[in-house]
């Protein structure tokens, strides 16, 4: 009895100091001043591997959620005669939730797996310490890229999302199913506010990337650096940043749409 | 992959994003340059707002003019006052036009109708207009009927 309660304190202690390392981490990344010579080839390499390299899973997840909710709105909205609604239905949907959230999570799986498997191999082959050794600070030279590629990645890449989703539903609502195209996008632009709808969504993405991105290198650098640490690590990455993308959207959500 | 390609298609992709939150602005949410240009405030006090909101449709002749502001209560004689902005180009509303509240549809939403009136002057911005008409309440139209007023 008395084991188990100070084997609760005991987690709860770490979970404490793990929190506390992240901060101090995302400090010690954040702080370095960027070097534009350096700095700027080595985003651009990283932009290259979190950003375009997920475009494919995110052009076809988008795709596919447009025309699923196409064919379902049509469904639904169809009993109440108003199936020319489907268009503000897609559009408020996808710009709104289903854009940042879904991008988030298949970016959690796609790119932040990656990142942590890659500095947490980095770290158990000691290329992370032998920068150290060199005086090459491995923070500004391998984390801050990375942090910062995916930070700017999932804006974009959530945008991409909800633009193919939304062509997509009037793949299905307007050429298969038949809504009137004008009605189509009349409504949907009767009802999408640039500044409520649109940017907040935005603002959505840029924190989900933020906190993907966050976890999944603290997570590869602070690994234990051995071949079941590092697939515990990159298991941890997906599942907080699933957890964490999903919990910080209801907060969210309550900020911008909640009118209280 | 050599540097080049890599700054290429890096850049492609920054474009694409950058495309479509073009596309999104102004296909998406219809946000045209226009909606920047000049408006002024004119002001109506209305007994009963119904559900009118802010950044609801303020319209003449079923065209929209104008977005409602803000609603605030006057706690003098207890109405609500409805602020709303004009576009700058309909510059001739005849100062004796009447707002109305009105609804589009059988359940649509409700906006602000301003029916015109016959007077040579204008409202200049900062107005209040003389008449208006409050949002019909279907509960209340029955109870009169049923009460027989």
């Amino acid at each position: 009895m008395i084991d188990q309660i100070a084997s609760l304190g005991r987690s709860s202690i770490e979970l404490v100091i793990s929190f506390g390392r992240a901060g101090r981490f995302l400090a010690g990344v954040l702080s370095g001043v960027p070097r534009p010579a350096t700095g700027f080839p080595l985003l651009l390499k990283q932009l290259y591997s979190v950003g375009v390299l997920s475009l494919a899973i995110v052009v076809v997840s988008g795709l596919f959620i447009g025309m699923v909710l196409g064919l379902q709105g049509y469904t639904i909205l169809s009993d109440f005669g108003s199936e020319s609604a489907i268009g503000q239905m897609i559009a408020l949907t996808l710009v709104r939730e289903l854009g940042p959230v879904v991008t988030a999570l298949l970016f959690a799986g796609r790119a932040g797996s990656a990142l942590t498997a890659e500095i947490g191999l980095m770290k158990a082959t000691e290329q992370l310490s032998s920068m150290e050794m060199m005086g090459v600070d491995p923070l500004r030279r391998v984390i801050a890229p990375r942090l910062w590629a995916s930070f700017l990645a999932m804006p974009m890449l959530a945008i991409i999302f909800s633009v193919v989703g939304i062509w997509g539903g009037m793949l299905v609502g307007v050429e298969w199913l038949g809504v009137f195209e004008g009605s189509y996008w009349g409504n949907m632009q009767a009802s999408v506010d640039f500044w409520d709808d649109v940017v907040n969504g935005v603002i959505k993405s840029v924190v989900f990337g933020f906190v993907c991105a966050w976890i999944a290198v603290y997570q590869g650098y602070d690994c234990v650096p051995t071949s079941a640490g590092i697939s515990s690590a990159t298991t941890k990455t997906v599942v907080y940043s699933s957890l964490a993308v999903l919990g910080l959207d209801f907060v969210l959500t309550a900020v911008m749409f909640g009118n209280f | 992959m050599t540097q080049r390609t890599t700054n290429i298609t890096v850049g492609l992709f920054m474009l694409a994003g950058l495309a479509a939150l073009m596309f999104l602005a102004l296909q998406v949410s219809g946000l045209s340059p226009k909606s920047a240009e000049s408006t002024y405030t004119v002001y109506a006090n209305f007994n009963d707002t119904g559900g009118i909101t802010p950044r609801g449709r303020v319209s003449m002749a079923g065209v929209t003019v104008g977005s409602i502001d803000s609603i605030t209560l006057d706690k003098k004689t207890f109405q609500a006052r409805v602020a709303m902005s004009i576009q700058g180009d309909v510059d001739n509303i005849p100062a004796d036009s009447a707002a109305v509240i009105r609804t589009s549809g059988l359940l649509g939403e409700q906006y602000i109708d301003i029916s015109i009136g016959g007077e040579m002057d204008s409202l200049k911005p900062g107005d209040t207009f003389y008449s208006t008409q409050s949002a019909m309440n279907i509960e209340r139209l029955i109870s009169n009927f049923a009460s027989g007023k």
